[in-house]
C-alpha cells in the first residue's frame, strides 16, 4: 500500500491525515507535505496516524524534522495514534518524550487549547 | 534447513518488497504471529540502511542481498549492503550500541535522531543481533525463534 495524505483545518489546527505505509520510499512525500504547510504559515499541526499500517525510522525522522520546523515558529506538532505496533516504535526510540501523542483528533485539539 | 535469498538494486522502492518477502518466509518458518511485525520492521530498517549506504555512490550497481534462513530452530535474516567498508572495531561496536539517543536534553538530540534512528530501532527490537563490516560489505544479522526443529532435536 502506498502513502495517502490529506489535510484539513479543525479547531484552529491543521490536521494531516496519513494512511498506508511510511517508509524510506514514501517518507519524502510526507516531508514535502509538512514543509509545504510550514511554508504556508501553518505552524500548529496534528498528524493523524490512525490509518498508518507501517512506520519505520525514516518516517520518524520526517516527523522529527517537521517538529523542528514548527518549533522554529513557536508552533507545535502533535500526533494521534492508538495502534500498539506504531506506538512501540515511538517507545523504542524514546520519542514518546518528544511528541505529544493523543488517542483522537478531538483530544489533541482540546489539549492544545 | 531452507534458505531464501533476495537480491535487489539499492533503491528505496524495493525495501517494501524485502519486508513482504521476509514476513512471508518468517510466517512459513513458524515464527510467532506476535513477532512478525518486529521481523518486518527490523528487516525494513536493515534494508533502508543498506540502501542509504549506496547514496551518492556513482556507478554503484552492487545489489543489496537479503538471506533468510530457518535452520537450527531459529529464523535468521542477514542483510548485506554490498558496500566495502572498514572493519568495525570493538570501540565502533560499543558506539553503535549506544545509538539510542538521549532525549532528555530538549532539542539537542533532534538532529541526531532525524538522521540515524534505524540502528536504534533494530537494537530495540532484536535480541540476537550481529553487526559487521568489511571488504565484502556491511552485514546486519538478526534471528528469532522459529517453529522449525533444530538438527539436534529432529528424530
Amino acid at each position: 500500500m502506498d502513502l495517502s495524505l490529506s489535510t484539513r483545518t479543525e479547531g484552529g489546527r491543521t490536521i494531516v491525515e496519513v494512511g498506508g505505509e511510511i517508509d524510506v520510499y514514501t517518507a519524502p512525500k510526507l516531508r514535502e507535505q509538512l514543509v509545504e504547510l510550514v511554508n504556508e504559515g501553518q505552524f500548529h499541526l496534528i498528524v493523524d496516524m490512525e490509518a498508518v499500517d507501517f512506520l519505520d525510522s525514516t518516517g520518524l525522522g520526517v516527523l522529527v524534522g517537521g517538529l523542528k520546523r514548527v518549533r522554529a515558529h513557536e508552533g507545535s506538532l502533535q500526533l494521534v495514534c492508538t495502534q500498539e505496533r506504531i506506538l512501540k516504535i515511538f517507545r523504542i526510540t524514546g520519542l514518546t518524550k518528544v511528541f505529544p501523542i493523543h488517542p483522537s483528533v478531538a483530544v489533541a485539539i482540546a489539549s492544545s487549547d | 534447513m531452507a534458505i531464501v535469498e533476495l537480491r535487489f538494486s539499492a533503491l528505496p522502492e524495493h525495501v517494501r518488497t524485502a519486508r513482504l518477502v521476509a514476513a512471508a518466509v518468517a510466517r512459513r518458518a513458524g515464527v510467532a504471529e506476535t513477532v512478525l511485525d518486529e521481523v518486518r520492521l527490523a528487516v525494513g530498517e536493515a534494508c533502508s540502511r543498506a540502501v542509504g549506504m549506496h547514496q551518492d555512490r556513482v556507478d554503484d550497481d552492487r545489489p543489496v542481498t537479503v538471506t533468510l534462513d530457518d535452520g537450527n530452530g531459529r529464523f535468521s535474516i542477514e542483510v548485506n549492503d554490498g558496500v566495502p567498508q572498514p572493519t568495525l572495531t570493538e570501540e565502533g561496536l560499543a558506539e553503535g550500541a549506544g545509538l539510542v539517543p538521549d532525549l532528555s536534553a530538549n532539542g539537542s538530540g533532534l538532529d541526531l535522531i532525524e538522521n540515524e534512528m534505524g540502528l536504534a530501532v533494530i537494537l530495540g527490537l532484536v535480541d540476537d543481533l550481529d553487526v559487521r563490516a568489511g571488504a565484502e560489505g556491511g552485514v546486519i544479522r538478526m534471528s528469532w525463534p522459529s517453529g522449525a526443529k533444530s538438527a539436534e532435536t529432529v528424530g
